[in-house]
Parts: C-alpha cells; structure tokens; sequence
C-alpha cells in the first residue's frame, strides 16, 4: 500500500513539473517573439495563452493588462507573473517569469559579446524592419478582437476613445489615465445603484 | 560588490517604476551613468539593440547593462533583481483581487478601467505603426513607406485567412524584409 502511495505521489510530482515546464515552453515562446514594448506580446499572448492553451479568456486580457500596467515593473513580465501565478501558485510564477526573460538573456548576452559588429549589421535591420511590420498588423487585429469582445456599451467605446486621444495628444502619464478610468467606473455604478434605489 | 550594488540598483527599478520598460530607461541611464557602467554614446546603441531583439525593453536592458559588469553571472542576476519586485507584488495583488473579485467596488473599478485600456492599446498600435511605417528620409523629413505597409496587409491576410501562427508570420516577414527593404 505504502509502495502504491508513493508512487501515486511520485506521479502527481511529476505531472506538477510537467505543468511548470508547459508554462516556461510557453511564456519562452512570447518572450522570443515580442519585438517592441510590452504591447507586442499581445498577438503572441492571444495565440499561445488564450487560443491553444486555453489558460485565460479573451476578456480576461484587458484586466491582466491594466494591472500589469498600474504595477510596478516591465509589463510583460507583470501580466506573465500574473497569468502562472494564477495557473500554478508561486512556483507558476516563477516559471513564467524564467520563461519569458530567458530568450532576452540569452539573445542579449550574444550580442553583447559582439556588439560593435551587430550595432551595424545592415542585414539585421532589413529583417528587423520586416519583423516591424508583420508585428504591426498583428497588433491591429488583437486590438480589434479585444476591441470587439469588451467595448459592448456606446459608454465604452466613448471612454476608450477619449482615452486614446488622450495618449496621443497630451503628455498625461498613462497611470492616470488608467485611475480616472477607475474612479469613473466607481462614479457609474454609484449613480446606477442610487438611480435603481429611488 | 558590484553585484550587490547591482542587484539593488535594479531591484529599485524594478520596484519603483511603474508604465513598463520605456518608463525605465531614464532612470537606468541616470543610475548607470551615475556609476560610469556605460557611455552616453553606448547606452543610445544599447537601447536600439533592446529594441531590435526579442523580450522586453526593461529585461533586455537590464541584461546588456549585467552583462558588461558582470558577464552572464551578472546579466542573470541583474535580470533577477529586476523581476523580483514583480514576483512579489503581482503575488500581493493577485491574493487581494482573488479575495475581493466579486466586490461591487472592484468590479465597478474593472469596468471602468477596461475600456480605457482598449484605448491604449489602439494609441500604442498606432506608436507601432508609425515606427514601422513612417521612415526618415536623407532630406530630413520623413517618408511613408508603401511596401512596409504592403507587407503588413500580407501578414495579416496571411494570420487571417491562412490561420498561420503568428510565428511563422514574423519569421516570414523577417526573412522577406532581407530581399524587399
């Protein structure tokens, strides 16, 4: 009986560092491909998180994304903590974590050690600007989707619009665009659940 | 020595920037010109090879500057120290939204912030198609670029209609970039 329990605990280990070793595979996957800021990852997020994996729903993305962006710390590695930590627990996490920053060290550590001759390497910069675009039309369409999935009210849509002018004509940190967002989120429900009461 | 000066120099980064890499970078300059690691002149190359290669503009950053100081020893640490106050507040903030999920409040508070976070999110697009789309001419001005935004239209009919994984799509783009740019 011992030697069956043992084993039944032996098997459930195994199977808990098989799942930490999908989430590093994973996360690994959308640090190699994120070209650009923390918004490039979004197309490889939405391809190997939510539609093969089935981790997190589509929705869910917006949330993971304003928290990681209202934290402290590189958005891709805060919305990767999120999303293992919430798979896996801590040692979820950290897989993530080590997944998503491995391919920077290991890309970085080569380049570093030929810098001067990357630093002008015209082949480099022609497949950069390829890559560029590719990522461009891959970001449109997730924004599209998200887009699609969350704006459901005309209230929606005019906040994420006034929201959008707002970064792109004024110097407002995004952090605050991001609380007042919340605060008018309080405001609404404040008014809507007084309106319902009278 | 310098690697635990290191490590706590990007251990504060880590924890007391908020709005992602971008918002980093002044403030790794300033430590690290502060400490004479990197040249002005460099950490302007250091950040155009961030952006070229994969990964996140802050971890890639962090490493370049471990590296140099340390070797892999300190990239690797550099790169730990700057996940780490992540690690430990993203747990924090999970365990609390996980306990209070179904207040009204913090429900109220999502609902507000999600459609300002689809707005940001079609603004950065926007940062990302000017970067690729928009290239400066010899003359000084700037120029649109007809067969970078060719190529986007390819990529996305390619995602769409052809259900190709985002990867290969880039990698293609990549390799495509070699011949038309």
């Amino acid at each position: 009986m011992a030697e069956v329990g043992k084993t039944a605990h032996a098997s459930k280990r195994q199977s808990k560092m098989r799942f930490l070793l999908e989430i590093f595979v994973t996360f690994f996957k959308v640090g190699a491909f994120t070209f650009g800021g923390g918004l490039a990852m979004l197309p490889l997020f939405e391809k190997e998180v939510i539609e093969n994996k089935g981790w997190i729903q589509r929705q869910d993305i917006l949330d993971i994304y304003a928290i990681s962006q209202s934290l402290p710390g590189v958005i891709a590695v805060n919305s990767s903590t999120f999303i293992g930590y919430r798979l896996a627990g801590i040692p979820g996490a950290v897989a993530a974590i080590i997944g998503v920053t491995a391919p920077s060290l290991i890309v970085i550590v080569i380049i570093a050690s030929f810098f001067s001759k990357f630093r002008e390497n015209f082949y480099a910069a022609k497949a950069l600007h390829g890559i560029r675009a590719a990522v461009t039309a891959l970001i449109f369409l997730a924004a599209y989707r998200i887009g699609k999935g969350s704006l459901k009210s005309l209230g929606g849509v005019i906040v994420a619009a006034v929201a959008f002018g707002l970064t792109l004509f004024t110097d407002i940190h995004v952090i605050y665009i991001i609380l007042a967002g919340g605060l008018g989120g309080i405001l609404v429900s404040n008014i809507g659940r007084r309106g319902v009461g009278q | 020595m310098i690697y635990l000066q290191m490590f706590w120099i990007f251990f504060r980064l880590g924890l007391f920037t908020v709005g992602g890499g971008y918002a980093m970078l002044p403030l790794i300059q300033a430590e690290i010109s502060r400490y004479g690691w990197i040249t002005g002149e460099e950490f302007v190359d250091m950040i155009a090879i961030a952006e070229m290669t994969p990964g996140a503009i802050g971890v890639n950053t962090a490493t370049f500057v471990g590296f140099r100081q340390g070797g892999l020893f300190g990239s690797v640490l550099a790169t730990a120290a700057l996940t780490l106050p992540s690690l430990i507040v993203v747990v924090l903030v999970s365990k609390v939204l996980d306990r209070f999920q179904d207040h009204p409040t913090v429900e109220a508070i999502l609902s507000g912030i999600r459609p300002v976070v689809a707005g940001l999110i079609a603004s950065a697009a926007l940062f990302i198609a000017q970067a690729a789309f928009i290239n400066p001419a010899p003359s000084g001005s700037v120029v649109f670029n007809p067969t970078a935004f060719a190529l986007a239209l390819v990529s996305g009919v390619a995602v769409v209609k052809f259900k190709l994984h985002p990867i290969t799509v880039m990698l293609g783009a990549g390799v495509l970039g070699l011949f038309i740019f």
